[in-house]
């Protein structure tokens, strides 16, 4: 496959513990670490390190297309490609295309919003490794790939039991 | 400081969250879900047999005629799509309010959610008479001109809110399931619930990075669906008030069908909620009666809104000083179908008042007859908007009355049959509560406040 990084992997059983371990292993210097929880850890962010999400710049975007396109399409439909007179109100009623815009810009806005989240968690992946399966129930793990800076297995298990990690084990992510 | 009741009973561990959420779906099914879904299959295929028969033979099978053109069919795809959003309101909006105790009841109402308009979806494309053409309703370049739709139509603005609506509902509850789904893949023990929960799960593994574009996805689509939810009632209720009828061309309508909606759809979750607790005994720890009167709670105020609508729509008809207007409202309450506006009366404005008693919303019993009620009053809501308004307008010359047939009465009972079928299967198939969305909460209002935030 080659798409999967070897590495070591620390399993921890609670939520204090993974965050100081992933404040500890951010300050070591380790820039491709992740850290696995079976839900979104309050303050995991600033632990590893994570820059804010890009995706509303996505939403945003998509958005101004969605209203775009919805202005664009009433008003080529229904006053340039064949104008009809309904009740003799003008070709461009722009109040009464208000809804169809709105609807358009939401659905847009939607739709991309949670493509840019397929993208940006790699989904879908076909059968990925799982270093254990408890880290989507109840606990919590830290990776560091080999191919990190600073990598050395045997220090690094030592640091992850000082760091209240109650099994090390070689793995892949 | 006022303290906090616990959102989680019985003090819970992660684990012990997993295993209470997926034990319907790790255990063989009860005789009394099977009893239930053998039930619901049966008015479903009743359901199915009923639509066979009015699509082969046209709408005239249903009580829909001259004065009274819009009948059951649009009736009850106003209840069912009301019901709806509820769903919407729990997740999204009481999300961006910041309100923890929607998180146990958010996976179930969405799931009413998407079902409850997958039902209503139906009756408007077999309302149009020749459901097979109903890909016109969307505008594409077609050989007919090109033909383009009339984007000037309320009922033109319902296909696109409705289709948005049910879409971006299913997204949002899917995007809300995937770590669910992560959780019961890694749980499974056969290969087949691994390939299927595998597959749905999308390969996801919750790192860091991965929770954190989630949260932000999670927040957008709440933040989406807020303005659309209250949109797709309004452009429901266009489809009345932008007409020029008697008792529809009113400007209160989109609040008041909001209000209505939010309504009948935290009656429908109260309904499904209380079955829910009796069939699956460990749900009581995560929806806890604290849970329930705070759900009494809105049942109660947006009924008081809906009865303020009520009254004001009478008001204004006094005050308008137009003859049609007011008799429409007198008729309404007086005329030949009094007796349904006073069923919506009494369901809607009147019963729900017992809620003013803390016992009354803490019982189970008495909140799931109150629930049946306000369930039958907003119907009749409906009933009344349409059928009253239509069957007496300004000429006595073409007044009439609904002729409600068997098919009238089929229909709106089948329509249960599918959205239980649905509902049932959900679940044994889905996490009924929602695991990742839990287990950040499980510390609040705990003695020894483990969690910050």
């Amino acid at each position: 496959m080659g798409k999967y990084q070897k590495g070591l992997a620390g399993i921890f059983e609670s939520e204090e513990t993974i965050l100081k371990a992933a404040e500890y292993i951010k300050n070591m210097g380790f820039k491709k670490f992740e850290a696995l929880t079976p839900y979104p850890v309050h303050g995991m962010e600033e632990a590893c390190g994570i820059k804010r999400s890009w995706i509303p710049y996505v939403t945003f975007i998509a958005g101004v297309t969605g209203l775009s396109f919805g202005t664009w399409l009433t008003w080529w439909t229904s006053a340039v490609n064949w104008p009809v007179n309904v009740g003799g109100k003008p070709f461009f009623s722009l109040p009464a295309f208000i809804p169809i815009m709105f609807e358009l810009t939401i659905l847009f806005a939607a739709l991309s919003s949670v493509g840019a989240l397929f993208y940006a968690a790699g989904l879908p992946t076909v059968n990925p490794p799982i270093i254990d399966p408890d880290l989507t129930s109840h606990k919590f793990a830290i990776f560091i790939p080999a191919n990190d800076l600073g990598y050395d297995e045997g220090k690094l298990r030592e640091v992850f039991q000082k760091l209240g990690a109650t099994e090390v084990k070689l793995s892949e992510f | 400081m006022l303290k906090r009741n616990q959102l989680v009973l019985g003090n819970k561990s992660l684990k012990d969250v997993t295993d209470d959420v997926l034990l319907p779906l790790e255990t063989p099914p009860s005789k009394g879900w099977l009893g239930m879904l053998a039930g619901a299959l049966t008015i479903f295929a009743f359901y199915l047999v009923i639509i066979g028969t009015v699509i082969a033979n046209g709408m005239g099978l249903l009580g829909v005629n001259h004065p009274i053109a819009w009948g059951t069919m649009i009736v009850t795809f106003v209840f069912w799509i009301g019901i709806g959003h509820a769903g919407t309101l729990i997740s999204a909006i009481l999300f961006l309010f910041r309100q923890k105790w929607r998180t146990s009841v958010a996976r179930t109402a969405e799931a009413m959610t998407v079902f409850a308009v997958m039902t209503a979806g139906i009756f408007p494309l077999l309302h149009t008479g020749r459901p097979w053409l109903d890909y016109w309703l969307f505008p594409y370049p077609n050989q007919r001109g090109p033909l383009w739709v009339n984007f000037r139509s309320p009922l033109l603005w319902d296909v696109f809110a409705v289709s948005t609506y049910a879409t971006v509902s299913m997204v949002f509850w899917y995007v809300g399931l995937v770590p669910d789904f992560a959780t019961i893949r890694d749980r499974a023990k056969t290969k087949l619930k691994k390939l299927i929960y595998g597959s749905l799960s999308l390969g996801w593994r919750g790192t860091a990075k991965h929770w954190s574009h989630y949260e932000m996805v999670y927040l957008i689509l709440a933040g989406l669906s807020t303005p659309l939810v209250l949109s797709v009632h309004t452009i429901v209720s266009f489809d009345f008030a932008v007409s020029n009828v008697p008792g529809w061309h009113t400007t209160i309508f989109p609040p008041y069908f909001v209000a209505g909606a939010i309504f009948s759809g935290f009656a429908m979750v109260v309904t499904l909620m209380t079955l829910v607790r009796m069939g699956f005994p460990q749900f009581k720890d995560y929806i806890t009666l604290d849970h329930m009167e705070v759900m009494n709670k809105i049942i109660m105020t947006t009924g008081m809104m809906v009865g303020y609508a009520y009254g004001s729509e009478f008001f204004i008809a006094w005050y308008s000083g137009n003859m049609y207007e007011r008799f429409a409202f007198v008729n309404r309450a007086f005329g030949p179908y009094a007796w349904s506006y006073w069923v919506m009366i009494t369901c809607n404005v009147l019963i729900p008042q017992i809620f003013w008693f803390k016992k009354a919303r803490r019982s189970i019993p008495l909140m799931f007859v109150v629930s049946i009620f306000v369930n039958i009053g907003m119907w009749f809501e409906r009933f009344v908007i349409t059928v009253t308004s239509l069957h007496r307008d300004f000429l006595p010359a073409s007044w009439g009355m609904y002729a409600w047939s068997f098919f009238d009465g089929a229909i709106l009972f089948g329509s249960f049959g599918m959205f239980l079928t649905f509902f049932l299967l959900y679940l044994k198939g889905v996490p009924a509560i929602s695991i990742a969305e839990i287990k950040p909460v499980l510390g609040v209002g705990r003695q020894e406040g483990g969690h910050h935030g």
